[in-house]
């Protein structure tokens, strides 16, 4: 192969290395503004005036009754009002909206808000009300405990993790004629379209999104922009006049979407000899104060939530609940490093209370093709848990580090993983995505709705169309994702980009290059004129999914994980080194395997930050962190290299094999670090794993035993 | 940046005569040195003054030389030049590892010992350095100089006995005997605030100085008292939690902060024992 | 404010305070140096000023008076092609602070000598595998390897 399979350079590689690439805060307009936030200190209360201290000549006010359409952020319950009008019900909710063309003054204006405090929820386990809850169910789960001869229990916790992209959000709104056009950091220019047309009361064609060069997304510009996208967009039609909104480090992570906190408990049924026989597993999210995307994190949470093992008789259920604090949002995982983080430790407890070996309980119990999962759904040739078990044991050495290491300051540990690729259940065919391909003189011009966000999709979907139509990289054009030019490929999210969108064009190159039949595209176009393919989703045959019940095939298809993870404990600061991290990994084929590894490393890295340092600190639902220097992401120094090794077993349904990969990696280290930490004899059960925890904690031969067991 | 910079004002003094009359007859003025700090400060919109004075025009403060025995560090030297210097990595090594642990490279290159000093954290990873070497911070005003110990220029948190026409020209370290260690333990590997820094020297009259467990940086003459007269290093420890102050904050835990300073106690005991230092940079 | 920008004599009209990184996206027009914090924490906004690399979102523009300032813009430097063949350049909002920051590197420095200099500059997408790659040489940072998986 020419292209797919081959590390080719990314495309806009150089001009990234050279600044010379523009992202929106190194763009500017004529007659600009700059745009400002006024925000909520109190978690929950009443709004009952707003005061202008300041002079407001030069100035454009914006409140929620400048809202043409609905006062609404839209996405999937339609709860969130995009300008607070008179209930608060989390810190940090946006007010009144600012602009001027000096951004010295602008910053200088003072606004008073006079509220009424109420009493705010701030503890997930008390809240009132739920965005959502769901059951899947297996099989007899009395049943499945009376054939135990052991019974483990255990309760993990994970924390709030804020994505910090390295480039803030950031949009310049630009008022036409009763029209708006939003260039912005983001990535699904549909989402915000569909959130500005309801807010602006504008019909489709009068509202334009074009994404920028984006400086970083993990899920934290899925559905965020919709909100600052709005507010430049009501100022810019205010005033007549362009207006640039980007956030600071601060104000965007205080303000802006986190990963959702966690509690799940576990209670697992085994055999003496290492069968798991019942999985009743209860997962319990912290939604923060509006749905936004909760209801699909829960079931993406719940659907990962027994780990890749086989069990006759499961039971997981959910709840996202309501809390007074900024909404919680989609980032890189969307609810799966929690539960899978949960699961893998489970089961490192589970080997304990058994005696068996956690790579050979996992060897038991792990999925194989043809096993059928809680939801119903039967795996087929692509079930890799197996493999990727074996492959990070033996490139890692592991049994001979655990025997070796133990009774030292040496941990080591494993965590096995999975992700369904796509959408969850029906989520693909109700997005319907499009993908389009444009013949152009020196070859073809793609165009779809799906973001580049430094994971490589400019490329990768470049590469699929050159290796069809035998065409140099370079003759494969992108087109910016603009709304008025591009058809909606769905949100570039749930590791479905390659996978499906490239699944598309795909196609259409294959229809292109029957279309053209040998000639070539500029001959082509001077005989039979314009030729653009455009291809809607149909999904593979033989997957159906019941919404009602929640049983069917979950996702199409899965990636597989494993990841091995090595461990110093400080004996005088009970710091956890990760010294090395050996990943494996199964996604169908590596259409780019320089970037599908850059996504193992990348995000293994953000996972053990996940693991290790990052923890979003509230006081009174307000973040008390919101600085870099107080919010740690791992630096060089807290980066250990990373062996990845990527397997290959080509998903018939995919792109050349392709599945997708850019999540799965964030579930891997925290369960991994968790369970070397248990190898060197410390129980957490809780992430990040701070010193301040390791030190506080029990030890293992004091505290492994399981919280209740009941022996035949 | 919050901060109208627009409407505030900078001085620009060429000699340091010039910059004591101006912190004389036209203050309140904030020095800057390299900015690191006070920058960051007007960034998040914390910095109140209006006036500034530009002291990165002196050179009667920059440079590090030995006089007589002392050995003399402008207010104006950088991190980096400390870390580099042939001079300090002789005469004060700990201070060499104090500043290769502070912030990174980029601020190593700007930020300064003075603006470390008179910035008066209590988490400044060069200050318990300075305390157990005894050093001496050389204060001009206009008409006056002081020679202020190290362990008498603090007051209280972020208190200093600087009056507003006072500049801090210099430190100057007396020659230190004994074995030196210095140890910080951050909050992640590099560009980390303290959590607790400790320095110490191992002589006939041990000296020990501690960072982030107290409002200021502390000495702790009782636990030096015990290590003295030969008593047992978990006496010594056992006295060291009662010294100091750690509180809880949004970094870490008075618990955390007192179980790691008589950790690092052991470990500074241990690793001066015999004359080699074992590597403990992590 | 008179000073030397990438080479070129440049006299700028702004408030002395004024951050550099500001007067160089604003003033001078170069957008190559980034903001990602404001504080001196991520390092995507590091130029050299007399060679010497420094954030210039604390740096007054007062401060380079006289002096010689280099940008991504003005650096003449392989090590942007280096970073794009091996992986160390994703999103790409961090690349020109790498850049600049590692220019003061030897040639063959080590990885921990790469790690050492770039403490300063945070990656979010990375894990810096790639960038240590790409400045201390392919075998620094264990390369990925791509087998079949055997069906079983």
């Amino acid at each position: 192969m020419r292209s797919v399979g081959r590390s080719v350079p990314r495309k806009e590689g150089l001009d990234k290395a050279r600044g010379r690439s523009r992202y929106v805060d190194d763009l500017r307009f004529p007659g600009m503004l700059f745009g400002r936030t006024i925000r909520t200190t109190l978690p929950a209360g009443e709004l009952l005036a707003v005061r202008l201290d300041f002079d407001t000549a030069g100035f454009t006010v914006v409140d929620h009754r400048d809202i043409p359409g609905r006062n609404v952020v839209a996405l999937i319950q339609d709860d969130q009002p995009c300008l607070v009008e008179r209930a608060i019900r989390h810190a940090e909710e946006p007010v009144l909206l600012l602009a001027h063309e000096d951004r010295e003054a602008l910053h200088a204006a003072t606004v008073r808000l006079e509220c009424r405090p109420a009493e705010p929820v701030l503890d997930p386990e008390r809240s009132p009300s739920a965005f959502k809850e769901l059951t899947i169910e297996k099989g007899d789960l009395a049943r499945g405990f009376a054939e135990a001869d052991l019974v483990v229990e255990g309760e993990y916790r994970t924390g709030r993790q804020e994505h910090v992209y390295i480039e803030p959000n950031g949009v310049i709104a630009v008022p036409g004629d009763g029209a708006v056009t939003v260039y912005g950091s983001l990535q699904c220019p549909y989402y915000v379209h569909k959130a500005l047309v309801a807010l602006l009361g504008l019909p489709h064609e009068k509202v334009r999104v074009v994404q920028t060069e984006t400086g970083g997304g993990f899920g934290g510009k899925e559905d965020y922009p919709s909100i600052i996208a709005g507010h430049a967009a009501l100022l810019a039609l205010k005033s007549g006049r362009p207006v640039k909104l980007v956030y600071d480090r601060l104000e965007d992570m205080a303000a802006t979407t986190k990963r959702h906190p966690s509690i799940v408990r576990h209670r697992t049924g085994v055999t003496r000899d290492g069968r798991i026989t019942a999985m009743e597993i209860d997962v319990l999210l912290d939604g923060g104060a509006y749905c936004t995307l909760s209801p699909v994190v829960l079931s993406r949470g719940c659907l990962h939530a027994t780990g890749p093992y086989r069990c006759e008789n499961v039971r997981v259920h959910g709840r996202v609940v309501m809390t007074n604090t900024p909404p919680s949002g989609a980032f890189r995982g969307f609810g799966a490093p929690q539960t899978v983080f949960a699961a893998e430790v489970q089961m490192d407890r589970v080997a304990e209370a058994t005696g068996l070996d956690p790579v050979r309980l996992r060897e038991s119990n792990a999925l194989r093709p043809g096993d059928t999962m809680a939801t119903g759904q039967r795996l087929g040739e692509d079930a890799s848990a197996l493999a990727v078990l074996r492959e990070a044991v033996l490139r890692s050495d592991f049994h001979r580090k655990r025997r070796a290491w133990r009774g030292t300051n040496r941990g080591i540990g494993l965590s096995l993983f999975f992700h369904g690729a796509g959408f969850t259940g029906s989520g693909e065919v109700m997005l319907a995505s499009r993908a389009a391909l444009e013949l152009r003189p020196r070859g073809a011009r793609i165009l779809v709705g799906s973001t580049e966000m430094g994971q490589g999709t400019r490329t990768t979907l470049a590469q699929i169309v050159a290796e069809v139509l035998s065409l140099p990289l370079d003759r494969v054009e992108v087109a910016d994702p603009d709304t008025a030019r591009v058809p909606d490929s769905g949100p570039t999210v749930a590791s479905r980009t390659c996978m499906v969108v490239g699944g598309l064009l795909k196609a259409c190159a294959e229809e292109m290059k029957e279309r053209l039949g040998g000639l070539s595209p500029a001959i082509y176009l001077k005989r039979h004129g314009p030729l653009t393919i455009t291809r809607e989703y149909a999904p593979p045959p033989g997957i159906g999914w019941d919404d009602a019940t929640y049983r069917g095939d979950a996702y199409a298809t899965y990636g597989w994980g494993c990841d091995v993870a090595e461990v110093e404990l400080d004996p005088v600061t009970y710091e956890v080194r990760p010294t090395r991290v050996t990943a494996v990994v199964e996604i169908g084929r590596a259409v780019n395997p320089l970037m599908a590894a850059g996504q193992v490393e990348g995000g293994t890295a953000q996972g053990l930050g996940y693991a290790l340092l990052e923890e979003v600190v509230l006081r009174e639902g307000r973040m008390a962190n919101a600085q870099l220097t107080n919010y740690l992401i791992p630096t060089t120094l807290d980066t250990p290299p990373v062996d990845v090794t990527i397997l290959e077993s080509p998903y018939r349904h995919g792109p050349f094999g392709a599945k997708g990969v850019g999540e799965m990696p964030m579930s891997g280290p925290g369960p991994a670090v968790a369970n070397a930490v248990r190898h060197l004899g410390k129980d957490v059960r809780s992430l990040p794993i701070t010193p301040e925890k390791v030190l506080e904690c029990a030890s293992l031969s004091t505290a492994d035993a399981p919280t209740s067991t009941h022996r035949r | 940046m919050v901060t109208a910079l627009g409407r505030r004002s900078l001085l620009e003094p060429r000699s340091l005569g010039e910059a004591l009359r101006l912190l004389r007859d036209e203050g309140p003025l904030v020095p800057l040195a390299g900015c690191t700090d006070v920058y960051v400060g007007l960034h998040f919109g914390t910095v109140p003054q209006q006036r500034f004075l530009d002291l990165q025009g002196l050179r009667a403060l920059r440079g590090l030389r030995l006089r007589g025995d002392t050995l003399v560090i402008g207010a104006l030297a950088t991190y980096t030049e400390i870390l580099r210097s042939p001079l300090v990595r002789r005469r004060l090594p700990i201070l060499a590892e104090a500043s290769r642990w502070v912030g990174s490279p980029q601020i190593q290159n700007r930020g300064t010992l003075g603006g470390n000093v008179a910035n008066a954290s209590p988490a400044g990873d060069t200050l318990p350095v300075l305390a157990v070497a005894e050093a001496t911070v050389v204060l001009r005003s206009l008409d006056d100089e002081r020679r202020v110990p190290f362990g008498s220029f603090y007051t209280g948190y972020r208190r200093t006995v600087m009056r507003p026409d006072e500049l801090i020209v210099a430190i100057e370290v007396p020659p230190v005997e004994g074995r030196q260690w210095f140890r910080k333990v951050g909050t992640r590997a590099a560009q980390a605030i303290s959590k607790v820094v400790m320095a110490a020297v191992r002589a006939r009259r041990p000296r020990v100085a501690l960072g982030s467990v107290a409002p200021t940086v502390v000495r702790v003459p009782r636990t030096e008292a015990v290590l003295a007269a030969g008593g047992e290093l978990a006496e010594a420890q056992a006295v060291l939690v009662e010294e100091i102050q750690p509180i809880d904050d949004l970094r870490s835990t008075a618990a955390y902060r007192r179980r790691v300073s008589a950790n690092l106690l052991a470990q500074f005991w241990s690793e001066t024992t015999t004359s080699r230092r074992r590597g403990r940079r992590s | 404010m008179r000073f030397s920008l990438n080479g070129r004599r440049t006299d700028v009209d702004a408030p002395p305070l004024k951050r550099l990184l500001d007067v160089l996206r604003e003033d001078c027009l170069l957008t190559g140096t980034k903001e990602g914090c404001g504080e001196g924490e991520c390092g995507a906004c590091t130029v050299l000023v007399d060679g010497v690399p420094v954030n210039s979102c604390l740096v007054p523009l007062a401060h380079v008076r006289g002096r010689r300032v280099t940008t991504i813009e003005g650096l003449r430097s392989r090590l942007p092609e280096a970073l794009v063949r091996e992986g160390g350049t994703q999103c790409g909002i961090c690349t020109p602070g790498v850049v600049m920051a590692a220019a003061t590197l030897g040639p063959r420095p080590t990885a921990a000598r790469v790690r050492e200099a770039l403490a300063g500059n945070l990656c979010r997408c990375t894990g810096y595998a790639g960038i240590v790659r790409a400045l201390a040489g392919a075998r620094a940072a264990p390369p990925p390897r791509v087998r079949r998986a055997r069906r079983r």
